[in-house]
């Protein structure tokens, strides 16, 4: 995948709907695009976190530590973005996440994760809906959890 | 041999007048010589071929004492400069607080070098010289005395005035020399405070300052030649006055008959030739003056109170000779540069095998505790007795061999680490050096000039390492010794990672690329496996490399020196007809426009200081304006029709991609089958004159210039595939593991080149190598100031904790920085306000509850 469509394929995404097309090159420019086989762990939770990930292609699988075992939290597909909690908040990685079948992100290091949100505030707006409807979906999974027990 | 050459001389000067009187004016021709009868030609012929064969030999006479004398100089210069390095190394530790390091380099180097050409001229200078004045002077005489009288009527003038001018000439010379030594000083120090400067921007005043110096340097040497012409035009004028006299007395003498024309002539000629040697002896004069000078400036600098005595350095021990025992320190003193104390009757006791730490406040005089007890520093008052045995009497093979120093400042030569750590071990040729030198004969000529200058006969090429005190007894257990050490100090996998980055040459080292070779093998084996598979791209002769930039696809080879080298490549004319002839040329261009379009359009907007710059763009900041220029005029004119120069612009920029990392999409099939075709040429045609400029990648050979983990790898870690370099970077590890190559590689990192002062590891390592190079000779007494202080706190322990077991059963004297450290000592010694405060065990002290430990650990 060139430069010009992983641009093109950000442009896409409603997070970037708003940005020039230049700047989401620059972006794709000065990030890693990282490839991950099946089952590959992108990062682990309680890890140190520098970067987030935009997946550009396949499907990440979040999951959380359960005393032995592993509860899957979430899948986030193409267009979604994963490891953003650690970058915002300056806390370890709140989850593991594992690639299921091929996984393609872009990894964006924490300055240009920055500087990019400084530079578009649509960009704030757009991830704060996302992280809403994530609260929201949490919330939800509480809620059937303590209803379950 | 001088003397010898007088008669000569005398000859010479006589010939002329027989020539004219007799040969050429007829009168008196022999008419036969040793039988053979002649005519006026003849006799000519004979006399002239004469002197032309005395002129030879006086020529020889003056060859012969000239080389004579230069070797003389050489040798007296040697002899100098080695006895003053040899008291550099004898200085009292304080004297380095007063004479700069500036200053012994220019008195060494600079100022005893005119000595060294005059102590050569000293004897010879005067004897041929005056012995050839003389000569000229008795041969005037002979011809008529009044000449002669009137030819140095003018001596006792010059003699007198003389001195007297050059008097005030001695007294700027001196002036010189102590501002040139302010000069050197001055430079010195900038040098090694540049950081400070720079942090402080103090270039202005430290530019000032020199310009002050230069100042009156320059006022002084103004003076000084100055005055030096005045004296050379009053020696001019005396000298052209004696002529005067040749003519118009010399003259009415011929004329009225009373002497030879022949002779006049002679005189004249002589008279020519005895300008010369009166010169230079008036010039020996100038010299012995100056010189003079000089020795004492110099001289007086190099005997400071407490110099070591020769003795003391170069004595050997006996064999059984052993430091440890009990140590016991007595009524210490130490004074300031002001006479006042800054520790007073100090004493401190410690078992024989005892191991104990010193803690206190840093002013509280601890760290003069331990550099006392290494003698490093000779008390003004009480001593030190270890094993029962005055510290003050032991020769430097005592305290240099028996007992190891590390202070807080690690000092690392500019040596293989290998060498940096033996360097503890290494205190005197092990081999005789006489023994070694009788194989080869520049050795044995280096030997005896050696000898003759008084300079050191130890073989520097002989092998110096004590294996004995190493506790080694081969090569074999000598690099086991060394990395056991290496494990000590915590320098293990420095080593290692310091090996991985190095080269070796398979030429030499041929076990070692044979062993690297196995183990690429052995990695290759291992990438059948898919998940690692993906991580490393191989180098392969007929595939591009994406991971690779275009550069190295196009060499398929490691550069060797500047001709191929990633900023140059473009520059090359070989690159370029290769490029040429495979159609590539207007390729690059193009693409090359491509990328400086894409980044013109990415970076533009950005602030010229953007950190982007200079981590990802191909074009620096300051010359994407001028390709934004570049650009327009491509559109305008079209690429074909673009100036030469510009189109080597765009021309450069291709050969850095790396087109899986930079995914631009610029390097197309076919360009890159047409840069395949291009590698191929390119080795195929190499002029021989370029052929050591790279070294081919070849699958079954050890590339000497590249490092030994890019020759295990032979590939790139590919640069799209997540967490490859770690996962290359195991695989490289298990690969050594399994090979056993792990030591291989520690011995490869042992022959890193540290740099200047080791300048190329970090503080932390420097450290390390000197706690290495103390451990290594197992001291019977080991003295630690502060010298794990660069270290941190995690390696720091293990370090202390590994010391302590490795120095059991021998005296350990450890100055630790922090209190909190020293509960593994069987004793603490608290110091404070240059005395021992308090001592015993850190539980004892820690009990007592207004102990002066306490109160320390709870100030950290």
């Amino acid at each position: 995948m060139s430069l010009n469509k992983e641009a093109e394929l950000l442009k896409d995404l409603p997070l970037f709907s708003k940005v020039d097309l230049a700047k989401l090159k620059l972006l794709a420019f000065t990030s890693e695009r990282l490839t991950y086989d099946d089952n590959e762990i992108v990062f682990n939770e309680g890890d140190d976190g520098d970067a987030a990930y935009i997946i550009l292609d396949g499907t990440a699988v979040v999951s959380i530590a359960q005393g032995s075992k592993s509860l899957e939290l979430d899948r986030i597909k193409r267009g979604g973005f994963v490891g953003d909690i650690s970058l915002l908040c300056d806390v370890p990685r709140t989850a593991t996440i594992t690639a299921q079948d091929a996984l393609i992100t872009l990894q964006i290091k924490k300055d240009t994760f920055f500087n990019l949100i400084v530079e578009f505030p649509e960009i704030a707006v757009e991830m704060m809906r996302v992280l809403a409807s994530r609260l929201d979906n949490t919330s939800k999974q509480l809620r059937d959890a303590s209803n379950k027990t | 041999m001088t003397a010898l050459s007088f008669p000569f001389l005398y000859f010479s000067l006589d010939l002329p007048k027989i020539i004219i009187n007799k040969a050429i004016s007829g009168k008196d021709i022999p008419s036969d010589i040793f039988g053979v009868s002649i005519d006026q030609v003849e006799y000519l012929l004979i006399l002239s071929l004469a002197f032309l064969m005395l002129v030879c030999i006086n020529g020889g006479f003056k060859f012969y004492v000239n080389v004579f004398r230069g070797q003389l100089g050489e040798r007296m210069l040697r002899r100098l400069r080695f006895d003053l390095l040899s008291r550099v190394l004898r200085f009292p530790l304080p004297q380095f607080r007063r004479v700069s390091q500036g200053e012994v380099i220019q008195m060494v180097t600079a100022e005893v070098e005119p000595l060294g050409g005059f102590v050569g001229d000293s004897i010879a200078l005067p004897a041929f010289q005056g012995g050839t004045l003389i000569t000229i002077l008795i041969f005037m005489f002979v011809q008529d005395w009044m000449l002669g009288l009137a030819a140095i009527a003018l001596y006792p003038i010059q003699g007198y005035i003389i001195p007297k001018l050059q008097w005030h000439v001695n007294q700027l010379g001196k002036a010189r020399v102590r501002n040139v030594r302010r000069l050197s000083e001055k430079i010195g120090e900038s040098v090694s405070g540049i950081e400070e400067l720079h942090a402080n921007d103090g270039a202005r005043r430290v530019l000032a300052t020199f310009t002050e110096r230069l100042g009156t340097i320059y006022d002084i040497r103004y003076e000084i030649f100055q005055r030096k012409f005045f004296i050379k035009f009053v020696n001019n004028f005396i000298a052209q006055l004696t002529p005067f006299f040749f003519y118009s007395i010399g003259g009415y003498l011929v004329i009225k008959g009373d002497l030879t024309f022949g002779a006049l002539v002679a005189i004249l000629a002589a008279y020519k030739d005895l300008s010369a040697p009166w010169k230079e002896l008036l010039t020996y004069y100038q010299r012995l003056a100056d010189s003079k000078i000089k020795y004492d400036q110099v001289i007086e600098q190099f005997d400071p109170p407490g110099i070591l005595s020769e003795d003391a350095q170069h004595a050997e021990l006996e064999a059984d000779f052993s430091l440890s025992g009990p140590i016991s320190a007595n009524n210490l003193s130490v004074l300031d540069d002001e006479g006042q104390p800054i520790i007073e009757s100090l004493s401190f006791q410690s078992e024989k095998s005892e191991q104990v730490a010193i803690v206190g406040p840093s002013s509280g005089g601890k760290d003069l505790a331990a550099i006392l007890t290494a003698r490093l520093l000779i008390p003004d008052g009480g001593q030190i007795k270890v094993a029962d045995k005055l510290t003050l009497d032991l020769p430097e093979a005592a305290t240099g061999r028996r007992m190891g120093y590390v202070g807080p400042s690690a000092f690392v030569f500019n040596t293989s680490l290998r060498e940096n750590i033996l360097l503890g071990a290494m205190h005197q040729p092990l081999k005789d050096a006489t023994a070694e030198i009788i194989g080869s004969d520049e050795k044995k000529r280096n030997f005896r000039n050696a000898e003759l200058s008084g300079n050191s006969l130890d073989d520097l090429e002989a092998d110096w390492i004590d294996y004995k005190a190493i506790g080694a007894n081969s090569d074999t257990e000598l690099r086991e010794k060394l990395l056991d050490l290496l494990k000590t100090v915590d320098l293990d996998g420095d080593t290692y990672d310091l090996g991985l980055r190095g080269t070796i040459n398979p030429d030499e080292n041929k076990v070692v690329a044979d062993r690297i070779l196995a183990a690429r093998q052995a990695l290759r084996n291992r990438l059948k496996q898919p998940e690692i598979s993906n991580s490393i791209e191989l180098f392969d002769s007929e595939k591009f490399n994406s991971n690779a930039s275009v550069a190295e696809n196009l060499l398929f080879g490691t550069p060797v020196g500047d001709d191929f080298v990633l900023e140059k490549i473009a520059e090359s004319q070989y690159v370029r007809e290769i490029l040429r002839e495979t159609g590539l040329e207007d390729e690059f261009v193009r693409v090359g426009r491509d990328v400086a379009s894409t980044m013109v359009e990415l970076f533009a907007d950005l602030p010229a200081d953007h950190e982007y710059f200079s981590q990802y763009s191909f074009i620096a900041t300051d010359d994407l304006p001028e390709f934004q220029i570049l650009l327009g005029r491509a559109d305008r004119l079209g690429l074909d029709a673009m100036e030469e120069a510009d189109r080597d612009r765009f021309l450069a920029l291709p050969f850095k991609l790396i087109p899986a990392r930079h995914r631009l999409d610029l390097i197309t099939q076919s360009i890159k089958d047409r840069i395949l075709e291009a590698r191929r040429k390119f080795s195929d045609k190499i002029p021989d004159d370029l052929r050591g400029s790279i070294e081919f990648f070849s699958e079954e050979k050890y590339n000497g210039s590249a490092t030994l983990q890019d020759n295990i790898l032979f590939g790139k870690v590919a640069s799209d595939k997540a967490n490859a370099a770690e996962l290359v970077g195991k695989l490289i590890a298990e690969v050594i593991d399994s090979e056993n190559l792990r030591s291989v590689i520690v011995e490869v990192g042992l022959d890193f080149q540290v740099g200047l002062s080791g300048s190329k590891l970090s503080s932390a390592q420097r450290q390390k190598v000197s706690l290495a190079r103390a451990l290594v000779r197992s001291p019977d007494i080991l003295i630690l100031n502060e010298a794990t202080s660069a270290l941190d706190s995690g390696s720091q322990t293990k370090i202390m904790s590994n010391i302590i077991t490795s120095t059991k059963g021998k005296n350990l004297l450890w100055v630790l920085q922090r209190a909190s450290l020293a509960g593994a000592f069987d004793r603490v010694m608290v110091m404070s306000g240059g005395r021992v405060v308090e001592t015993g065990s850190f539980e004892e002290l820690q009990r007592k509850a207004d102990s002066t430990l306490n109160n320390l650990l709870r100030d950290e």
